[in-house]
Parts: C-alpha cells; structure tokens; sequence
C-alpha cells in the first residue's frame, strides 16, 4: 500500500540517515570543544511569544490550535526559541552565553520545486559578546564546523546588514520610500532596485553609489567607499577579517550588497555557499536588538547550516573529486 | 569568451536577439545558429532551452546566468511571493525583445465591463494565471481564470471568456482576430538573470561581461 506524506517532507531510511549522522557527529564535537553547549526546545511554542521576534522571510507558517484555544506555531528557526531561553531561563546569568543546537525547523515552502517544509538546522548562537570579536568566534566555529563536516570547497561570503538602511537614510532617502529598495535587495531584483531609486529624483552621484555598494562583492580589494555608512561598514568588516586566523580568513568574500531574511539582523550577516549548490548552505549574524524583545537586551550573533545541504554539498564534491 | 560561465539560452522570440547579443560579447554562437537540433554546447559554456525553464536552470546551478523575459520571472514571482522566493537575481535590463502584457477583449462595446457590472465577475483566459490573477487583485476586481497552453485569442472569439491577458508585440495577432487592447499590465523586456551563488562565487567572470555587454 502507498499511504502518502505532506509534500516538503520526506523519510530519511539508514543509508542515508548513517550520511547525516556522520555531519552531525561532526559538527557537534566542534560546537562543544567550542565551549556552546547544546540545547532542546520544544518545536511547538505559542505564536504570542514566538511573534516577538521580527521574523520577516521566515514566519512560521504552520499554525494549530491547542485545548484551550492557543494559538501554537512550529518554529521557524532556533534564533528565536534561545533568544525567549535566554530571556527566561537566564535572566542573571554571567556572560556570555554559548549555546549550540541540531534541531528541526519549519517554514512554508514551494513544495512543488523540491524545497522543503521540514529541515534540519544545526548552529550555534553567541549571547553578550558584542562587536568584532563575538562575530569572528563565531565564524571561526562556522568554519570549523564546515571543515569536520568534510566540505573542501566553500566560501563564507560577509556583509552588514545595517549598510544599506544607513546608506539609503545619509543619501535622503526618506524612510517611507526605503522598505521596497531593500525588499529588492534581498531579493536580488537590482534592475527594480535601479528603477526604484531613479523614480526617487535622487542625485546621479547618489544613484550610482547605491548601485555599485549593492554589487560591491569580492577580495579585500572590494572593502573602500565615500566617508559615511559604507566606510563605516567597510571599518568593521576590516576588524571582524583581522581577528580571523589565516585558515578561516580564506575563506571570507567581502559582499557589501549581502541582506539576508529575517528582519532581525543588526550588523554582520554571513551565508555560506559552495559551487556545486545552487542555493547557500547556511548562515547568519547579529541581532543585537532581538534580545530586547525577550527581557534581556543583549549584542548577540549566531548561524544555522542546513545539513540537508551540506550533506548534498559534499555528495557533489564526491563526484568531483 | 564566457570564462568557464555556463549560460542559459532561450530558443524561441528571444533567441536570435540574444544570440546577437552574446556575439557583441564575444562568445562564438556560431554553432548554436546553425544547429537547431543540439542543445548544449559546452566549448562555448551555452546551452539552449525554452524561455520559461531559464529560471529553472540558472536558479538550480545548472546554468550560472541566463537571458529570459519579463513575464516568464513576473510569472514565477507571483508564485514565489509567498515564499522567501531569492530563486534568481535579476542583474540588468537587456532591452531587446519588448513587449507588453495586456488585457484585449473583442472590439466594440467592452464585454469585461459589462460581465463585471451584471455577473460581479469577469472570465479570463491567459497563459500567466499568476501574473492575471494578480493584475486584476490588485486593480480591486473579481476575475475568474482559465489557463490555456495553446492559442489565447481563440477563447473570446468562442465566448469561452470576455478578456484575456496576453503578451503582444506588434498588435498583428489581436488584430486580425478582431482584438483591441484594453489595459497594460507590464512591458517586458528580455532580463539577465544569475544564480545567487554563482553571483557571489563568480563575481570576477560575472562583472567582466557586465562590463562588457555595457562597452557593447
């Protein structure tokens, strides 16, 4: 008999689950020795709680009601779950915080192109260490945890979230007008995002720097700008590259024109890609204002590997080599 | 020279035009023109399909950049509006292959408005449901759609529907089938789209044609 699952979801049978396996081993051993330890949180949480965080591009989407009539939601990442932890379980506790998980998200999905309802995220988040030095921990565990995993061929590309709101704000742009250019952004529409700053009346100079910072992408040799926003973002990515060791800092490209999903991020924002996934494998960054929502307001940064991803990023590079 | 980018080709209204303008870019298309039968050529990294899988390809990997229309990413991002929907990155405005998104009707009194005023609905038939459905959402009116992959202009001339939203160069087609355009949706124009990734890991490769199709 062929009894069906929801689309988006999907069996995983010992060949390939003894494959995960071994990525999780892997990228467990290297959240630990890193000093985060690992946590469990409930998948249903309520949606009251949960909404909190400004979860734009990642709204949980599955929603059931409890026996009393709650509202409950399946998560849609970890970020948020830790951030109401910490707010709840550590109000006083000494800082920072380390914290790690492997742990299965939801989010609504094309089902219908192979993209998944259900997937499995494995992080860790970094709480009350600000700045520079919090972000380069935390990418020196993103790639250790690449490395163990077995991945050869990736690059961490790293931006600033705070860029392009901040450009925008110095150039005029008057706030009303700033959501649409940045949702093309993200989206990775620059000819709408041309059309959209043309139709601003902004000086050329000003339409040109725009357009330029949103593809400003490469080598240490991308980092320079006009005075203001961009060499102020420019200043910090240099600190977090400079407190990278050589092994980690390889793997780095510069991209000023990054913006990444959820609203949440504050500063720093990284995603990691490798040539023979056509999508990235991960990713994250700062949210210092996140904390705040919870009770507890703290810098804080983090990152989230799909390991779906990862497993099929290494799978590739199998049959490359 | 396409420096090792693997670049998604549209066969069809599209292709001879985008083949032109890979020749002022300098990557041979030679042996594309001449051999319709062939669908990959990989010593010049092209490979041909037809307009509505580009997204497919380049969002997959499986191409780096491709060249597709308007409508055919306006069809796909109605769909993925729901989504996170960062499938393609749309990169630059290529301005060949324009044509506009209508809504026609049969000439004479207009059969929508009249089917909005006493039926509450109008019934259109398009091969963009999304792009229809979305049209008429957001201009406040209650549409029916029926998609057909074959000719649209036959489905007023039976009464099978009272519009259709289609894509239109020159006005022949709706012409001669006694057609007048009531309403603009969009103008579209052929679009150079890349992969996210291959946007960030090709950066080199990916600016110097940019470069290069602007010299052109």
């Amino acid at each position: 008999m062929i009894l069906p699952i929801p689309r988006g979801t999907r069996d995983v049978l010992p060949d390939e689950m003894r494959e995960l396996a071994a990525i999780n081993d892997s990228v467990r051993a290297v959240f630990a020795a890193a000093g985060y330890g690992e946590i469990h949180t409930p998948a249903l949480e309520y949606e009251s709680v949960i909404g909190r965080g400004a979860l734009d591009g990642a709204r949980p989407a599955y929603r059931v009601f409890d026996e009393n009539g709650e509202v409950l939601v399946l998560r849609s990442d970890m970020t948020v779950p830790i951030a109401r932890v910490v707010g709840t379980r550590y109000a006083t506790a000494d800082l920072p915080l380390r914290f790690a998980y492997l742990a299965h998200c939801y989010r609504a999905a094309r089902p219908q192109r192979g993209q998944p309802r259900e997937f499995l995220q494995a992080g860790i988040e970094l709480i009350g260490a600000g700045g520079e030095r919090g972000t380069a921990e935390v990418l020196t565990v993103l790639c250790g945890a690449l490395d163990a995993a077995g991945l050869a061929r990736y690059r961490v590309g790293l931006g600033d979230a705070a860029l392009y709101p901040a450009l925008l704000a110095s150039l005029g742009v008057e706030e009303a007008a700033r959501p649409p250019l940045l949702a093309e952004l993200g989206r990775g529409d620059f000819v709408g995002l041309e059309a959209g700053l043309r139709a601003l009346a902004l000086e050329e100079p000003s339409i040109e720097l725009l357009l330029e910072v949103s593809q400003l992408r490469g080598g240490a040799d991308v980092l320079h700008g006009p005075p203001g926003p961009v060499a102020d973002a420019v200043a910090g990515l240099r600190a977090v590259h400079a407190l990278l060791d050589e092994r980690v800092a390889a793997r780095i490209i510069f991209d000023l024109g990054l913006s990444r999903a959820p609203g949440y991020y504050s500063g720093a924002v990284f995603e990691v890609y490798d040539p023979a996934v056509g999508i990235p494998l991960g990713g994250g960054g700062r949210y210092d204002h996140l904390l705040g929502e919870f009770g507890r307001p703290l810098p804080a940064v983090g990152f989230a590997l799909e390991v779906e991803r990862v497993h099929e990023a290494l799978a590739a590079e199998e049959r490359l080599a | 020279m396409s420096e090792g980018l693997v670049i998604a080709v549209p066969r069809g209204a599209l292709f001879e035009e985008t083949l032109d303008w890979l020749d002022r870019l300098g990557i041979a298309t030679g042996e594309v023109r001449t051999n319709d039968r062939r669908l990959l050529f990989e010593d010049v990294g092209l490979i041909t399909m037809r307009p509505s899988d580009v997204p497919t390809y380049v969002a997959a990997g499986a191409a780096d950049i491709g060249v597709t229309g308007k409508d055919v990413l306006m069809e796909q991002s109605e769909a993925a509006a729901a989504g996170v929907g960062r499938d393609v990155y749309e990169l630059r405005d290529l301005g060949f292959g324009r044509c506009r998104m209508v809504v026609a009707t049969v000439a004479g009194p207009d059969p929508a408005a009249e089917a909005l005023r006493r039926l509450g609905v109008i019934r259109i038939a398009t091969k963009y449901p999304r792009i229809a459905a979305a049209h008429f959402e957001r201009t406040g009116r209650q549409v029916e759609i029926f998609e057909v992959k074959g000719s649209v202009e036959l489905a007023p001339l039976t009464g099978l529907v009272e519009a259709i939203v289609d894509l239109t160069a020159t006005g022949t087609t709706l012409r001669e089938n006694n057609l007048v355009v009531r309403e603009e949706v969009a103008i579209c124009t052929a679009r150079l789209i890349a992969n996210p990734v291959a946007h960030k890991l090709r950066a080199a490769a990916i600016e110097d044609l940019l470069e290069r199709s602007r010299a052109a």
